[in-house]
Formats: structure tokens, C-alpha cells, sequence
């Protein structure tokens, strides 16, 4: 095989340059990866100090209350199905405030995500603002609406819908902007050349060409109100994170409870996850392409 | 040196190849002519290893390559290098990271991950891209480039592997015809120069005249020419595309002769027609 024929004069410096900026790049990475280190073991020293315990001397004791809980559930195996159905229309009440504030939080998002993408936003001065509004939706957390509105309004289930959708609509209208941002324009412009309006454009340009990912992104975030919806019966919102406060905190021989509502919640998340990969591909490969 | 036998590709009910056998015993530059859909990258696609045969062998040296898994199936995809199409660069990384991206069968993930590669690799590269007449762009970004630029970063990576065989799949299809020609250009010299064995996928007949030392004509998955590039005739090239007498070698071509001559043809028949 011959060699490669050096032929360029030039290339000299070029080869000396190119060298040097690799060079630049790997100091940064180094000095990159130096501070990331440093930064880990300062940060888990302070925060080691800090601690009541110690961090290595408890990490031993980590596994003991949740192998008390399993070992419980195992010894009351039998009276697991009797608490399935104990607790299915709390878990019910919770999978129901999960989904409606999943709908409605994902409906502000997308009218929050369309004014807020550029490009394609109806009034393009307004994008900060509606950024900002979704980044204030964020940055409130779920917990601290929920515990005002059960003050206003009394506790239930309405206080935590509300709360969900509120933070759902903050993330989705961020997420569903970044997705936004990867359509393709040239079917918008054609809707625009006929003269249709603004939320025609969207509709009829953007969102056939987002949904799939817009779909993923709200079955996603079901998931994670399911939990949120869960902790939120902790603070007196109902549904099964009630449920399992009472069996997970008053201890005493009531584990088999909150074994049985970890089991639930599990099998809930794992079937919506299910769900959402089946819609997913129907909607981007379409029915015929099944059989 | 390769050798193919009774290669086989179905795709559920379809048969994309149809037993095609091949032999090539020396070095030289080979180009695949045919219809869209005639099989030609599934061929190449299939000696490289990126997708699997139904049925056939592929034999290098000897080697039975068909059925190598894990790292003897990479070490023999750094072996036969691969030119695409739409180029399959990593647009937002430079030239030159593209470039000895050539080299990353021989690379641990972990010196891949940052960035560790050899000074004389990096020397290496630069005199590649030079030897291809784009050495001035070693730092920009390889999306940053034209077409033309990208197919040579491309052939640049495939010589980094240094291999035995190049295959290049529809190298100059998304080119215009001065860009076409360079990298047609570049692939031959790389052939005479290295005494690599190039083997083409074209869609039009002149290139493959004009640059390859043999031609093979594939139609619904079957090779049914193979010879010297004289030997095509036109009656022949309407046999493998499957066309009528309409079918007209100038009206496809990307040289930029042939433009010329049909276009001083075009002028002719005019002055004739204004005449009369």
C-alpha cells in the first residue's frame, strides 16, 4: 500500500494550528473534569459535616427498613389481594386527578408553547413573556399550590388537581416549545400563502407534524402525576397517598397496607407506560402499517 | 481476493438481491450500474456488514466474512471502508474529528470520550484532507462545508481506515457534476495511487465508463452484466434499466462533456431547423 504522497507545501501549518487547538480543547476538558471532581468531594464533605449521623456510618443501616417492609408483606402475602380491593378506588381517585390535570395542564401548554416558540408565535415581542410565564408555572412547586389551595378551598381532590395542572402546564408549555422548534416550516408558509389564520396554521401545519412527540411528552408526564398526585393525598389531597401515609408512617404491623399500595402504583406506571408506547406508534406509523 | 457466492437479501416477500455471484481477483475499480431498487446498496450494504445476508457467502482472502459477529465484524468493517450517499458525517463535529473518526476501531470508548488521539493520527488526517485538496477546512465543522467538501471529508475518513476495499454508495448522487467529477476523480486516484480495490454504486452509465475498469449491471436483484466497460453497449445499458428506445444516455448525464456535446448538438438542429 503507498504511502500517503505529501504533495501540499502548505499543509505545515495548518497540521501545527490544528495541533494547537487540540491541544486548548484538552486543557479545557481537563480543567473541566478537575473542577467537576472538586467540586463532588468538596460538596459531599460539606454536606457529609452537615449531616445529624454520618454518611458511611449510616449507609450500613440503609437497607434495613425497607427489607422490614418486605419481609412483612411477604409474611401477610395472604391478605395482599383483600387490600387490592380495599384500596382500588382511592388509587382510582388518584390515577382520575392524575389524568384530568394531565388534559388540562397539556392544553394550556400547547397554547403557552405555540406563543412561545420563535417562528412560529402569533405575537413574536410577547415570546419572553409567555417564556417567563410557564418558567414562574415551573419554579412553583406542586406541593406549595396544593397546600394553599387545600387552605382556600378545604381538602380533596380539586385543590390537587389544580395544583398538578398548574406545574403540568408550566413543564409541558417548555417541553412542547423545544419540540416546536424542530418543525419544519415550509407547511406552515404553504397555509400561510392561502390565507389562513394563525390558529389554522397551527393546527393544520404544526401540530400533525408534533403530535407524536407532544403525545410521548404528556403520556410521560401522566406518569410522573400519578406519583405526584400520590404524594400530594400526603398533605391531605386524598386518593391513595392518603392511604399510604396512614400505613406507612403509624408503622405497627400495617406495612402489608403500604406493600400492597407500592404494588398498585407499580403496576398502575408500568400499564401507562404500556399504553403510551402503543398510541405512539400508532400515531407515527398510522393503523394500516400494524397489519 | 473477494469473492461472493449465490448472495441472497429478502425482505419479507420481496428479494431485494437474487444469488449474485461475483469474483473479483486483483485490484480494481468497480461500478454498479442499474434501476433504483435493483439491489445495488443492498449489496454493498451487505458486504459490509451493516446488513445481514438471508442466504450466500462473502469471502475475503479466503475468509468467510458473512457470519463474523462483535469485534471480528468491526475489525472487518474497518476493513472495507463505506461511502454514502448523503455523505453520514457528524455535522456538528470538525473535519478533522470526522476524520479520525477512520480510526475508532482501533480506539477504546473511554480515549474516544476524551478526545485522545494520537499526534501522528492527527498529522495523518491533515495530510489526507490535503492529498484531497481540502486541508484549508481541517478546523471548521464538517456541516459548515459544501456537498462536494463533505463527499471528500467522507473519503478522507475512509482512507483513515486504511482499508482493502472502498465501497462507495451512490458517492456522487446528491453532487453537481463539477463536484462529481472531483470526487470520481479523487476515488480513481486513491485506486491507482493505493492499489485499493473501489467498488461503485452509479446511476448513470458515462461515470462508470469513464472511471471503472469493470462494470456490473444489476436488474430486480440480478446481475446480469458484467465485463469490460466497452462491452456496454446501449442496447445493453436498455436491458439492465429496463428502458425502450426513448432511452437516451445524454439526458441522464452528469458529465459536463456530455452536457456540452448534447447541448452542441441541441444548437446544431436548431441552425439546421432556422436554415431550412
Amino acid at each position: 500500500m503507498a504511502d500517503i504522497s505529501s504533495a501540499g507545501t502548505g499543509i505545515g501549518p495548518i497540521q501545527t494550528s490544528y495541533m494547537a487547538m487540540v491541544q486548548r480543547k484538552r486543557l479545557y476538558s481537563g480543567l473541566t473534569l478537575l473542577i467537576f471532581i472538586l467540586l463532588m468531594v468538596v460538596g459531599f464533605n460539606t454536606a457529609a459535616s452537615r449531616n445529624g449521623g454520618s454518611f458511611w456510618g449510616g449507609l450500613p443501616n440503609f437497607f434495613d427498613y425497607p427489607s422490614e417492609v418486605v419481609a412483612e408483606v411477604v409474611e401477610k402475602a395472604a391478605a395482599l389481594p383483600g387490600h387490592f380491593v380495599t384500596y382500588f378506588p382511592a388509587l382510582i381517585e388518584t390515577i382520575n386527578i392524575a389524568a384530568v390535570s394531565t388534559l388540562v395542564g397539556t392544553v394550556f401548554g400547547i397554547v403557552l408553547s405555540l406563543l412561545g416558540t420563535r417562528g412560529l408565535a402569533r405575537y413574536p415581542r410577547l415570546i419572553p413573556l409567555f417564556r417567563r410565564i410557564t418558567d414562574v408555572m415551573r419554579a412553583v412547586p406542586e406541593i406549595v399550590i396544593a397546600l394553599v389551595l387545600i387552605f382556600v378551598l378545604g381538602g380533596g381532590p380539586v385543590p390537587a388537581m389544580l395544583a398538578i395542572a398548574f406545574h403540568t402546564a408550566g413543564a409541558m408549555g417548555k417541553l412542547f416549545s423545544e419540540v416546536n422548534e424542530n418543525v419544519d416550516l415550509k407547511p406552515v408558509e404553504g397555509l400561510r400563502s392561502v390565507g389562513a389564520t394563525w390558529s389554522q396554521q397551527m393546527m393544520l401545519g404544526v401540530v400533525p407534524q408534533v403530535a407524536p412527540n407532544w403525545l410521548s411528552y404528556a403520556l410521560l408526564r401522566f406518569e410522573v402525576n400519578i406519583r405526584a398526585s400520590a404524594i400530594l393525598g400526603f398533605v391531605g389531597a386524598g386518593g391513595i397517598g392518603y392511604e399510604l401515609k396512614n400505613a406507612i408512617s403509624w408503622g405497627q404491623g400495617r406495612f402489608d397496607v403500604a406493600g400492597a399500595i407500592f404494588i398498585m402504583l407499580f403496576v398502575t406506571i408500568v400499564l401507562v407506560d404500556q399504553l403510551s408506547s402503543h398510541y405512539r406508534d400508532l400515531l407515527t406509523h398510522g393503523r394500516q402499517a400494524k397489519d | 481476493m473477494l469473492r461472493i457466492e449465490k448472495l441472497t437479501k429478502r425482505f419479507g416477500a420481496n428479494v431485494a438481491v437474487d444469488a449474485a455471484d461475483l469474483t473479483v481477483d486483483k485490484p480494481c475499480m468497480i461500478g454498479i450500474i442499474g434501476r433504483s431498487g435493483a439491489g445495488k446498496s443492498t449489496v454493498l450494504r451487505m458486504i459490509n456488514r451493516l446488513a445481514d445476508a438471508t442466504e450466500g457467502k462473502i469471502l475475503f482472502e479466503g475468509r468467510d466474512v458473512t457470519n463474523l459477529t462483535g469485534s471480528a465484524k468491526r475489525a472487518w468493517q474497518a476493513e472495507c471502508a463505506m461511502i454514502f450517499q448523503q455523505f453520514n458525517l457528524v455535522p456538528r463535529m470538525d473535519v478533522v474529528s470526522n476524520v479520525l473518526h477512520g480510526t475508532l476501531n482501533k480506539r477504546s470508548t473511554f480515549a474516544t470520550m476524551f478526545n485522545l488521539y494520537p499526534t501522528e493520527d492527527i498529522h495523518r488526517a491533515i495530510e489526507i484532507l490535503d492529498r484531497l485538496g481540502i486541508a484549508e477546512h481541517a478546523p471548521k465543522r464538517a456541516e459548515a462545508l459544501s456537498g462536494g467538501q463533505q463527499q471528500r471529508v467522507a473519503i478522507a475518513r475512509a482512507l483513515m481506515q486504511d482499508p482493502r476495499i472502498i465501497l462507495a454508495d451512490e458517492p456522487i448522487a446528491s453532487l453537481d457534476p463539477m463536484n462529481a467529477q472531483t470526487v470520481m476523480e479523487a476515488l480513481r486516484r486513491i485506486h491507482e495511487e493505493d492499489g485499493r480495490t473501489v467498488i461503485c454504486n452509479l446511476h448513470t452509465l458515462d461515470t462508470a465508463r469513464r472511471y471503472c475498469d469493470r462494470v456490473i449491471g444489476m436488474r430486480a436483484g440480478r446481475i446480469v452484466f458484467d465485463g469490460l466497460p466497452e462491452q456496454l453497449t446501449t442496447a445493453m445499458a436498455r436491458e439492465i434499466y429496463g428502458a425502450d428506445a426513448s432511452f437516451s444516455e445524454a439526458a441522464t448525464s452528469t458529465e459536463l462533456e456530455t452536457l456540452a456535446r448534447s447541448e452542441a448538438a441541441a444548437a446544431m438542429i436548431r441552425e439546421a431547423e432556422a436554415s431550412a
